[in-house]
């Protein structure tokens, strides 16, 4: 009897680990072959293509493909514009969005309810939607240009940083989460703090933003990784190949057929230095990446 | 609430009033209007960036569908009143009979040749400027039955976006589910399987297209997979054939998106108390029973989410397209973002692509009411 039951038991884990086994190869394989890929020469790419070969670096593996696209495109360059765009927006954005999420959750003033109410209506319009017309404005925006070395006033934010970074960086999505993060600690501690002599600004620096981490890491994360692999705005607005974000840079790469075909292995090569390093930085961060989406979905 | 004050022993804290910087005044009367200003004050920056960044965008948005403007034109911009709706939306049906075309098109004349002469431009037809967006035509060629649009594009858009919505919600929701419902019990290396099914969120979705254009190929992976369970396969280029890229791009973006949705249903899942599990349990429940009674009951609220988040994704899908098929093979993977990044950007028809877009957003207006409607009535 309780043979037969350990047995069952048995077997029902092995299916459910074979389950989840089978699962994981789906999710992992594409990925393994990316990788793998890009160490291989071209014509090893589709000769291993029918057999498992293709998830294995053996054959003709080298660094070939990496050393081929630094001369073809300028990828560091990418990287560069990338983590520029990327880190300004989190950065400022923490900043620019944490002090008004402080001053409108922590003081009372008239108004703050309609700003609240606006701020969440605004959540439900898709960016897609925005696109468009976010563009016929930037192109008529005025921009201060230092292109020849003396600030000059013209027209149009096309082919800039600034266009890439400066409409992001206030978030409603992350004042809101602020605001409930901010609401959720207690006010005495405001008021004590005041009793010594503080104002609103150290009572920002000093205690709410230390007890704040998870709703800064939260908001970090969340705003990140849509602009590091942001892709539908900077192919609009961003022409010249030196200002090109990573993802822009890989679709010309792609799309650009040359003689001898698609260079699939060094397309790989490009994937794989795109992903890596994020990849990296979410299995090491990987409560925090997860904790960051949970949030959203709590709060939303 | 006004700070210490109001609360007991007022001479000690007028003490330490005094103690304080001059920004934060004595009088209550004062320090009401000092707290108001430093919030406004910290909330204005954030403020003016989203004025001039979203809400006057938003503004744009929906009033630039009713001009005729131009990425950059030297003529000023016209208001056209509804001119690029009626374009955009227009749709009717036609039936030409035997007798019809030979008034139209002369003896010889197919049902083919009198649709150009009712749809070309200055023919003061009611069907000018019309395309053919579907048709039947009899054997001969003598007569035939029409549906014409102003832009049939924008029609197989709106279908291919509905599509993709319909088995992406579903399929990603439900399969999301059951990765949740894996990685949730309790067993060694479920760290590793959540791992595994999130990575592919983190990576670029035009990092994902390309991977997959490339396993889509007709010598590519996935051919050669299907060829190893079914030796007879005869393997098919995925993506050049209009049948087969819709749903070629539909499994790429389940499997791209499904892990974040995956997270949302396990943190739903770590909400439900296990004291209701233990219950349950004791009531002689089996999983099944569990999962009905105990486990999809306390999902309610994840579920609306995950409902609302993957509508609005996936009917807002544009980067797969622009990157594998630029809405081909004959627009079979065009959706309503690529037709209006094509229109605004490709075309510099601003106006027009706003025009798209507005109908896009009201979709998705639609179907978040839609679904918050059809959800509120489940909890009353």
């Amino acid at each position: 009897m309780t043979t037969t039951v350990k047995a069952r038991r048995t077997l029902a884990r092995t299916a459910f680990y074979a389950a989840g086994a089978l699962l994981s190869l789906a999710f992992l394989l594409p990925m393994v072959f990316m990788i793998v890929s890009s160490f291989k020469g071209k014509l090893q790419i589709f000769e291993d293509l029918e057999s498992v070969r293709a998830f294995l670096p053996v054959g003709d593996v080298g660094l070939d493909n990496y050393q081929g696209l630094f001369s073809r495109v300028p990828l560091a360059r990418f990287y560069v514009n990338s983590l520029l765009v990327s880190f300004l927006v989190v950065g400022l954005g923490l900043v620019i969005n944490s002090l008004a999420a402080f001053g409108i959750a922590r003081m009372r003033w008239r108004g703050q309810g309609i700003v609240m109410g606006v701020l969440i209506a605004t959540l439900i319009v898709p960016f897609e939607t925005l696109a468009l017309p976010l563009l016929y404005w930037v192109n008529n925006l005025p921009y201060v240009s230092f292109a020849t070395g003396t600030p000059e006033l013209t027209t149009g934010w096309i082919n800039t940083y600034a266009v890439q970074i400066v409409p992001f960086i206030a978030n409603a999505f992350s004042i809101f989460l602020f605001v409930q993060f901010f609401k959720s600690i207690p006010r005495e501690i405001d008021e004590a703090a005041f009793i010594d002599g503080a104002g609103f600004l150290t009572v920002y620096r000093r205690i709410v933003v230390p007890l704040s981490g998870p709703a800064f890491a939260t908001s970090a994360i969340l705003t990140f990784l849509p602009i590091w692999n942001s892709y539908l705005w900077p192919t609009m607005v961003v022409q010249e190949e030196g200002l090109r974000p990573l993802p822009v840079g890989l679709d010309y790469f792609f799309q650009s057929n040359t003689a001898e075909g698609v260079p699939w292995g060094q397309i790989m090569g490009y994937t794989t230095l795109v992903t890596l390093p994020i990849m990296v930085l979410f299995i090491v961060f990987q409560r925090s990446f997860v904790a960051s989406v949970a949030n959203s979905g709590i709060k939303g | 609430m006004s700070l210490t004050h109001a609360r007991g022993r007022p001479k000690r804290s007028v003490t330490y009033m005094r103690d304080r910087p001059r920004r934060w005044p004595n009088r209550p009367a004062d320090r009401h209007k000092a707290e108001a200003r430093t919030g406004r004050l910290f909330t204005a920056p954030a403020m003016c960036l989203l004025l001039i960044f979203l809400i006057i965008p938003i503004a744009l948005a929906f009033s630039l569908g009713f001009t005729d403007a131009k990425l950059s034109s030297p003529q000023p911009t016209r208001w056209v009143g509804l001119s690029n709706f009626e374009d955009l939306l227009s749709i009717k049906p036609l039936t030409l009979d035997e007798a019809r075309v030979r008034e139209l098109a002369g003896p010889e004349g197919t049902v083919r040749t009198a649709l150009r002469s009712l749809t070309k431009n200055g023919s003061g037809t009611p069907y000018e400027g019309m395309s053919v967006l579907s048709d039947s035509v009899a054997a001969d060629g003598k007569s035939g039955s029409f549906w014409l649009a102003g832009d049939p594009l924008f029609w197989k858009s709106l279908r291919n976006t509905a599509v993709f919505a319909l088995v992406v919600v579903p399929v990603q929701g439900g399969l999301g589910l059951l990765l949740a419902l894996l990685v949730n019990s309790r067993f060694r290396g479920r760290v590793f399987f959540r791992t595994v099914f999130f990575l592919p969120v983190v990576m670029s979705m035009v990092v994902v297209s390309i991977l997959w254009a490339f396993l889509y190929e007709k010598d590519g992976l996935v051919n050669n997979a299907i060829k190893a369970v079914y030796p007879s396969w005869d393997p098919i280029a995925f993506l050049a054939d209009p049948s087969t890229a819709l749903p070629a791009i539909i499994a790429m973006s389940i499997w791209q998106a499904v892990g974040f949705h995956m997270i949302i249903w396990l943190a739903g899942l770590q909400t439900i108390p296990a004291e209701l599990y233990e219950a349950a349990k004791m009531d002689g429940a089996g999983p099944w029973r569990t999962f009905t009674s105990v486990t999809w009951p306390g999902l309610r609220h994840t579920f609306v989410f995950v409902l609302v988040t993957i509508t609005i994704a996936a009917l807002g899908m544009f980067t797969q397209v622009n990157v594998m098929t630029k809405g081909g093979p004959l627009d079979s993977t065009s959706t309503l973002v690529y037709q209006a990044f094509a229109e605004g950007y490709g075309k510099q028809r601003i106006g027009y692509a706003s025009a798209i877009s507005f109908v896009f957003f009201v979709l998705v207006l639609c179907v978040a009411l839609i679904q918050r409607r059809l959800t509120r009535e489940k909890d009353a």
